[in-house]
């Protein structure tokens, strides 16, 4: 099998432009005759979701929440990237195309990131004009701030709260279409299935959260945004509802799944703080502008108050080991020397499991030199956060912290298109693989979920309806009674164990097993015992676990018991890639390949490509292909920080 | 840092939206004071559900205090004792060992429960669809910064647009009236040179939308203000009411929003 991405060739610049004009059109009278599926509400299925509508599809939008106003888009805080060069610092659509690929560990594909810089312009516009309270200049024009380590200044903001005004923008536009009734809404609804007929995408099979009813949608085409899959870390920074469940069963149904190892750690997060820890929670890693990161020299001081702690006896070890950027080394860097420090004994904050995980982040140098003051306009919401969660008060005791799950950059394969390996399937944000390569840079998330949904979709599906004319099943085709029957039969098993343990007890040591073996540092040993050891704990879940009430109203924990029997097999595949792909990359950190420094080496001769996994059915060994990437207009180059 | 405490909490249960429900009471006996209000709750489900009985079905998903999701009643104060705090971000540090605590759902006639201490909420979003957005096509977008927007609009329309839809002030108001939610998203779009075109059509249709869902009128008891995570203020709702009698007394808005309907 080889993977089209359907990539235009000729100059990068006006390769979207000419694929434009080249896509099939749908009158528009014809365009309310024909239905499209959107499952996800966040910032590209909800900007997706509402720009199919407006342009007189029948949509039908789900998401799993009580409203499509609360995806976990809504809790993304620093911001969003384009090119617009208003600060006039050189900024451009080709600088901001280079520094994705680059930030991406040149494991992206070249024409679409180049698009993606190219739209992000528009997104701005649009989001403005829907009345996105962006943070502003004295003189009334939109203000700019440089983030996660940019050298010009192309973020937008909206206080911590850009990804919730960018959602409500996008949640907005969606009401407005559901009330002139071209958008048909289904919250608390799940996608549990994917119809595929004839190797195509023909509708869902989803649950009503609230009434438990299985029921089948058909339509002309499916859209999944659904998010990324950090949560099978159970830890993670992701909402608790976040989940794989949707790509995972188009996955089984033939989707192919690109990269699955490619997650991104955070370094600035909350350090879990007990047995009960839920969740976890990022702080803004602007914190790491004016913070100095420390842990004891001595391990028998990590128990010890830090202001006990004499200046001698303090480790600045980034200061120490990279010079020149100090504090400010990119995420994975600074996420992976915090648990090379608390392997080690250096931890510091109270003791999980026997090891203390956290690092000191300390402000009273940058108190000392700028004054309290200061330091409270910079970063007085985040230090009350952090009060509000740890009882500490950071501009006394040193903040904690450690690094955690935040996004995932795999995700089902798709083609220039947005479209899976399934015709009729497309895929956007989070969800898809496409943009980010082997690490996202800050502030590109939301601008690749809305450039997928307002700037993107509307074409591609389009010319995917226009062109391919795909037909409406009846709800009588036996494979959608067949899809409808699947569904029931594995709710029905999830209740009838019977056993003693929790979806959550299962969930919590499945994260455990990624988090040790195929976390922030990978080696071959660790992930064969962990390809191991998630089918025995599979095995286990569906022998002892314990669903209680039934499937016929609300029950939370069985919608818990489906997610997490999907991350149990996620969880496999995120270890055989990391297996397979011998090499470091960007966030996927093979000890074996590093550096005489300690940095990831990578190794373009051989993994210059993405892997992309078919589902070879139960119990088989999926099989893995590749797309090779090819890098005309960015040569990789190896990144150094020292 | 690590002494556990000790809870009897009396929780609303209620199988559905036509059991009439009721308190049952449950002990948690092993609760330390870093976890958050909802990871207690986890805890007592955890050991339900190890018993085979129904854990206590509770919203909840970002547990950062942004997505609106979380929210019940603790001993008579929605989202709890702190002010501009939400359920998922009050920890257990602000109990002391031995305390009664009762937890109930909100309660409104607009917000019928669906189960426990969850109730239905899409009241809010039938609110939005009756006009709180501005209606511009994707792709129509002028250049960004074609209009500028004075800085203190700007700020104190983003102070409005922080709600995040979690329906306190409704749960907290003794008229159960969503003023203070209505009143943020017209605060929002009418301080924004973008949402005055619609304004006294948007003004007209939403208040309208809001007596039709059941809510209640605000007759200034200010309790929402009270309970409101995010710390939104009444002065939105006087605003709120200024525009809503101008848009009233404007005729030409009256055909209109006839034209529209």
């Amino acid at each position: 099998m080889t993977l089209d991405a359907k990539v235009p060739s000729g100059p990068i610049e006006t390769r979207w432009q000419r694929r434009r004009f080249e896509m099939k059109l749908v009158n528009p009278a014809n365009r309310r005759n024909l239905t499209v599926i959107v499952v996800g509400t966040g910032l590209a299925g909800g900007a997706g979701a509402a720009s199919l509508g407006e342009l007189g599809y029948r949509v039908k939008s789900f998401c799993f929440q009580d409203s499509a106003r609360r995806a976990h888009s809504i809790a993304a805080q620093g911001g969003i990237n384009a090119a617009k060069n208003y600060q006039n610092d050189g900024d451009s659509v080709f600088r901001l195309f280079y520094d994705t690929v680059k930030g991406g560990d040149f494991r992206a594909r070249e024409s679409n990131v180049h698009r993606l810089a190219e739209i992000s312009a528009n997104i701005i516009d649009q989001c403005v004009a829907q009345g996105v309270p962006f943070a502003r200049e004295y003189g009334g024009l939109l203000a700019n701030r440089s983030f996660g380590g940019a050298q010009v200044s192309r973020t937008f903001y909206a206080r911590g709260q850009t990804g919730q005004q960018l959602l409500l923008g996008a949640y907005q536009a969606l009401e407005r279409q559901i009330d002139a009734g071209s958008v048909t809404m289904y919250p608390r609804h799940e996608m549990l299935d994917l119809i595929v007929v004839d190797g195509a995408a023909r509708g869902i099979v989803t649950r009503d959260l609230v009434t438990g009813k299985i029921e089948p949608h058909l339509a002309h085409a499916v859209v999944l945004a659904t998010g990324g899959y950090g949560n099978a870390f159970y830890l993670s920074t992701n909402a608790k509802g976040c989940n794989t469940t949707a790509i995972w069963r188009a996955f089984r149904k033939g989707a192919f799944f690109a990269n699955p190892c490619f997650t991104q750690i955070h370094p600035t997060c909350i350090p879990v703080s007990g047995a009960h820890q839920s969740k976890l929670t990022l702080m803004s890693e602007s914190l790491r502008n004016d913070g100095r990161v420390w842990v004891p020299k001595r391990a028998l001081d990590a128990g010890k108050a830090p202001e006990k702690i004499p200046e001698p006896e303090r480790d600045y070890y980034l200061e120490r080991l990279y010079p020149t950027f100090g504090n400010l080394v990119p995420r994975d860097i600074a996420s992976r020397r915090a648990k090379d420090v608390c392997d080690q004994g250096f931890g510091v904050g109270a003791e999980v499991s026997g090891v203390r995980r956290g690092v000191y982040l300390d402000f009273r140098d940058a108190i000392a030199r700028l004054g309290e003051a200061v330091v409270r306009e910079r970063y007085g919401n985040l230090f009350e956060m952090y009060e509000r969660i740890t009882g500490e008060d950071p501009y006394r005791v040193p903040m904690r912290i450690y690094p955690a799950i935040h996004y995932t950059m795999g995700g089902l394969w798709v083609d220039y298109h947005l479209m899976s390996t399934i015709p009729g399937l497309f895929v956007a944000g989070e969800a898809n693989f496409s943009d980010h390569g082997a690490n996202r840079l800050g502030a590109s998330a939301l601008m690749q979920g809305l450039g997928d949904g307002y700037f993107v979709l509307p074409y591609t599906v389009s010319h995917y309806l226009g062109d391919e004319r795909p037909v409406v099943l009846s709800e009588d085709h036996p494979e959608v009674k067949e899809s409808v029957k699947a569904v029931k039969r594995r709710l029905k098993r999830l209740l009838s164990i019977g056993g003693r343990r929790t979806p959550d007890s299962f969930h919590r040591e499945l994260g455990r097993l990624l988090w040790d073996h195929s976390g922030m540092a990978r080696n071959a040993a660790g992930l064969e015992r962990a390809i191991v050891k998630v089918p025995e704990l599979r095995a286990e879940f569906y022998e002892d676990l314990r669903v209680p009430g039934s499937g016929s109203d609300l029950n939370q924990s069985l919608e818990r018991a489906g997610r997490v029997a999907d991350f149990l097999e996620l969880g496999e595949l995120v270890c055989r890639d990391a297996l397979a792909r011998d090499e470091s990359c960007g966030c996927h950190f093979r000890e074996e390949h590093q550096t005489a420094d300690g940095e990831a080496a990578r190794d373009d001769a051989r993994f210059s490509h993405v892997a992309a996994w078919e589902f070879a059915g139960d119990g088989a060994v999926p099989r893995r292909h590749r797309e090779e990437l090819t890098f005309e207009f960015v040569k990789p180059t190896q990144r150094s920080y020292k | 840092m690590t002494r556990s405490m000790r809870l009897v909490l009396d929780v609303w249960r209620q199988k559905g939206p036509k059991d009439p429900g009721g308190f049952v009471r449950y002990e948690a006996p092993d609760i330390s004071p870093d976890m958050s209000f909802l990871e207690m709750l986890d805890v007592v489900n955890e050991g339900l559900t190890e018993r085979g009985e129904e854990p206590i079905a509770f919203d909840h998903d970002c547990r950062e205090g942004i997505c609106g999701s979380c929210g019940v009643v603790i001993d008579g104060r929605p989202h709890g004792p702190l002010t501009a705090t939400t359920t998922c971000q009050l920890h257990m540090r602000h109990f002391q060992d031995g305390d009664h605590v009762t937890i109930e759902p909100w309660r409104a006639r607009a917000f019928p429960v669906i189960k426990d201490l969850v109730v239905d909420r899409s009241a809010l979003d039938r609110i939005i669809r009756a006009g709180g957005y501005i209606s511009i096509r994707t792709g129509s977008a002028p250049e960004a910064n074609d209009v500028p927007v004075p800085k203190p609009d700007a700020e104190v329309a983003m102070d409005a647009a922080a709600c995040i839809g979690c329906g306190a002030c409704v749960a907290a108001c003794p008229n159960a009236s969503a003023s203070l939610f209505l009143a943020a998203k017209l605060g929002h779009l009418h301080l924004l040179p973008q949402g005055l075109p619609e304004k006294d059509d948007r003004v007209r249709t939403m208040v309208s939308a809001m007596d039709a869902q059941g809510f209640g009128h605000c007759t200034n008891h200010r309790e929402c203000e009270a309970v409101c995570p995010k710390g939104i203020g009444v002065a939105f709702i006087a605003r709120m009411n200024r525009d809503f009698l101008i848009a009233s007394v404007a005729s030409r808005h009256e055909v209109m929003a006839h034209r529209r309907r």
